[in-house]
């Protein structure tokens, strides 16, 4: 055991445990907050593994943007506050989704393991300039259109949240409600 | 120097966590929780790639800040599409048939 497993191996924990907790607790609001932690910790993960540009981005788009949109989609839907069974499915459903949980874990454990989990390999730190290099090099043409398709995503955002209903159970009109 | 098996363990384990989410949960915006832990289990395994294993264009990690993008745009859409669920049904309860 090395210094960077020990670190790994706690960091890890916390968030294997907190996203096992934003799947399975009981209270909407819970599950957003339990998803910042898996998200945070998932963050620093990043960091042992010696990426920090990745680090950083995770922690400003996941933690800051991502898990903001949700909690806002949880409150404008109205989303009951406190404990509530009506969250989760029948009982057959869940250990139906948790056979299937525990039969991904293993099925990719048992590809990934045995073919790359014997090796003990030195991690390359601060190559963030190299990053940014290959990223505005090779990567440009990519970049750019993932920059086009964050525009369509946004216009498809308002055209999907303007586009009409007809809606029996709001008492505001359609039209009232999207502007 | 790192053992490798930790963060693969860490991946497969979040992929279950996700797998486990889309399926066993009812409210809309907790399947998309789901969703993002999928997400974020694949980011896991493209660091860990591109941080043990050397090439010069820094595939992993460049590609993580790609997936990263492409997940906030498809929450975004998500997001919206949820609202118009919520707006057409009263409800974003996904055991329910459609209207």
């Amino acid at each position: 055991m090395t210094s960077l497993d020990i670190l790994f191996g706690a960091v890890g924990l916390i968030t294997a445990a907190s996203a096992v907790l934003a799947v399975t607790t009981q209270q909407l609001v819970h599950a957003a907050l339990w998803l910042v932690v898996a998200l945070g910790t998932l963050a620093g993960c990043y960091l042992i593994l010696g990426a920090e540009l990745v680090a950083l981005v995770q922690l400003l788009v996941y933690v800051g943007a991502v898990v903001v949109l949700v909690l806002f989609a949880l409150m404008l839907t109205r989303a009951p506050m406190g404990r509530s069974p009506e969250h989760s499915s029948s009982a057959v459903q869940r250990i139906a989704g948790a056979v299937i949980a525990a039969g991904t874990t293993a099925l990719l454990g048992s590809v990934l393991l045995p073919a790359l989990g014997g090796e003990v390999l030195s991690v390359r730190t601060g190559d963030t300039k190299a990053i940014a290099t290959q990223l505005f090099g090779a990567w440009v043409w990519p970049f750019e259109l993932l920059s086009v398709l964050l525009l369509m995503a946004l216009i498809a955002a308002l055209a999907v949240s303007r586009m009409p209903t007809t809606s029996p159970t709001s008492p505001v009109p359609a039209e009232m409600e999207s502007t | 120097m790192i053992h490798v098996w930790l963060p693969l363990a860490l991946v497969c384990v979040l992929a279950g966590a996700g797998a486990y989410g889309v399926i066993a949960r009812r409210n809309a915006v907790l399947v998309l929780i789901g969703v993002e832990l999928i997400l974020n289990s694949a980011n896991l395994l493209f660091v860990t790639m591109g941080s043990v294993r050397g090439d010069t264009l820094r595939t992993g990690h460049v590609l993580t800040l790609f997936l990263i993008t492409i997940a906030a745009a498809e929450i975004g859409v998500a997001l919206a599409v949820i609202l118009a669920l919520f707006r057409k049904r009263g409800h974003i309860d996904l055991s329910e048939p459609g209207a």
